[in-house]
């Protein structure tokens, strides 16, 4: 016997066959016993459009730019999540709010353009750590294929979460897909 | 009235008799594939085939429209002739077998008693035989007429294979042709529903006539002609189209057949057990007996089907020596010690 790294090896059988064991007969009945018993185990496969596997809780999947409760968006393009970001997928233009923009950005500079290319995107979640305004966050949902490579680059009216004044069940749902864990 | 002394009317008769059981069989093998997804779905903790239709079962459907509208591909090298002569064979040798199996007892419509059975011949199983080992033919022409050498070899196996079986499987039938004393199919049914089924007389020759039916069937565990893994698909490589569906339809009404054949033969046919079929017809007329004794026949039949597919998907395939070895050095010995001894205590009984 050599080093035993477990206790779960068995040593292989190698005995002549005895006689039942020569016929194959009894063995193929062992056998089929076993598949029939799968024939009626209960099946693992999952419906998959009407029924679908859940998220875990700590998944990170497709960016979500977030709103305050007036609906401005919280996004500042202060540059942070770019920054962050170790594939380099974000990238983003800044612009100053208006005199009769308040409603629409809650500070006085807003991202005018804000795009994630998610063919570059990791999925790792540094964006949304790095965010001091609470606006990134990553959702318990994934990019669905696209055609072109274009149809990858996200814009910021993909990322925007939906207006909760406007319309307030589209919000609550897309609010149902992002973790909240309380920031400190 | 007769026209140059032809019974127009049992011409009629026997010509929508088979349209019925060319029909039946076709139905049979499109759901047999069906049946053969789903049961290895099954074994396999899956569910298989469920999207067309309500469980799937526009599946076959599908599957035939789809290998309808392929390209139909003809090797530039092959033999044209042959090529396409090899699917049909395989089809025709396929279908023939039915025409002398007892598929119930006889219809009565108006005045006729119409039995369904297209042919009583006296000398039934010969005729099997003889269509069993053409129905190699089907494999070697097709495997000989694509040029390729994967099916080459895979027609060469399939040939040896089938002969070496046959072998034995006739001589396991010997032995029932013995108890009963008939060749005629309609013949062996009748004395199987009064004596008893022979399989409680010849358990011993069912089961090698059933390992011969599968290795005859190329079912895995014999499936060495179309192994994928060393002959990429063997015979019907270069198959595509309906050519492909010929072959493997023809694969499944064979399987079909043989369920058809093993339950005729050793289970009693279209008999409905511990039923008297002339008494239960007095009782609820006699095309009522008809119909449930063939779904009698049916539901064997279908058993047997389940069983093979039941073992396709359980042991693994043979290699091709340990496949010789078995028919040749075990199962033809064993059928011929089956068969005298059957043979001996025949002339005991009967002296």
């Amino acid at each position: 016997m050599g080093v035993q790294l477990t206790k779960r090896a068995k040593p292989v059988d190698r005995r002549p066959m005895t006689w039942l064991e020569s016929l194959y007969l009894w063995n193929i009945m062992k056998g089929m016993a076993v598949t029939i018993k799968h024939f009626f185990s209960r099946k693992v496969t999952i419906q998959y459009p009407e029924e679908k596997r859940s998220y875990s809780d700590v998944f990170r999947g497709l960016h979500i730019l977030n709103r305050d409760e007036e609906g401005r968006e919280r996004c500042t393009a202060c540059g942070l999540c770019a920054v962050a970001c170790p594939a380099e997928a974000i990238s983003m233009e800044a612009a100053e709010r208006k005199p009769d923009e308040e409603h629409l950005y809650r500070e006085e500079k807003y991202a005018a353009r804000y795009e994630i290319n998610m063919l570059r995107c990791i999925f790792c979640g540094l964006c949304e750590e790095a965010c001091p305004k609470d606006a990134i966050y990553l959702s318990k949902t994934h990019a669905p294929a696209n055609y072109h490579r274009k149809g990858f680059i996200y814009k910021k009216e993909d990322l925007l979460i939906p207006n909760p004044l406007t319309e307030p069940e589209e919000y609550k749902k897309a609010l149902g897909t992002i973790k909240r864990e309380p920031k400190s | 009235m007769y026209i140059l002394a032809i019974d127009w009317l049992f011409i009629i008769e026997k010509l929508i008799l088979i349209a019925l059981i060319v029909t039946l069989c076709m139905i049979v093998a499109m759901y047999a594939t069906y049946g053969e997804r789903k049961v290895a779905a099954y074994i396999q903790d899956r569910y298989g085939p469920n999207r067309a239709g309500p469980l799937g079962i526009l599946q076959p459907l599908a599957d035939g429209g789809k290998l309808f509208f392929k390209e139909e591909v003809v090797p530039l090298a092959s033999s044209k002739i042959l090529f396409v002569l090899g699917p049909m064979l395989a089809m025709v040798t396929a279908l023939i077998t039915s025409a002398v199996i007892p598929w119930g007892t006889a219809l009565s419509i108006g005045k006729n008693t119409i039995p369904l059975q297209v042919a009583d011949i006296n000398i039934g199983v010969l005729y099997i035989f003889a269509v069993v080992s053409v129905g190699v033919y089907g494999i070697m022409i097709g495997a000989w007429a694509s040029n390729n050498k994967f099916s080459l070899i895979s027609g060469v196996r399939a040939a040896s294979q089938m002969v070496s079986y046959e072998l034995a499987l006739g001589l396991s039938l010997i032995a029932v042709l013995m108890v009963s004393g008939t060749m005629q199919m309609s013949e062996i049914v009748s004395l199987q529903q009064q004596h008893g089924w022979n399989v409680l007389y010849q358990p011993f020759g069912f089961l090698i006539f059933f390992i011969c039916a599968m290795a005859e069937c190329n079912r895995t565990p014999f499936d060495l002609p179309e192994a994928e893994n060393e002959l990429n698909m063997g015979y019907h490589q270069e198959y595509s189209s309906m050519k492909l569906g010929f072959y493997l339809f023809a694969e499944y009404i064979n399987m079909f057949m043989s369920g058809i054949l093993m339950a005729t033969l050793f289970w009693g046919g279209y008999d409905i057990p511990f039923v008297d079929e002339t008494k239960l017809a007095a009782g609820i007329g006699q095309n009522w007996v008809a119909f449930l004794s063939f779904s009698m026949l049916m539901i064997k039949a279908c058993f047997s089907v389940f069983l093979f597919m039941w073992i396709r998907w359980t042991i693994p395939r043979f290699r091709f020596d340990q496949l010789m070895h078995l028919g040749w050095k075990r199962l033809v010995p064993l059928a011929l010690l089956n068969m005298l001894i059957t043979a001996a205590v025949v002339l005991w009984l009967n002296k």
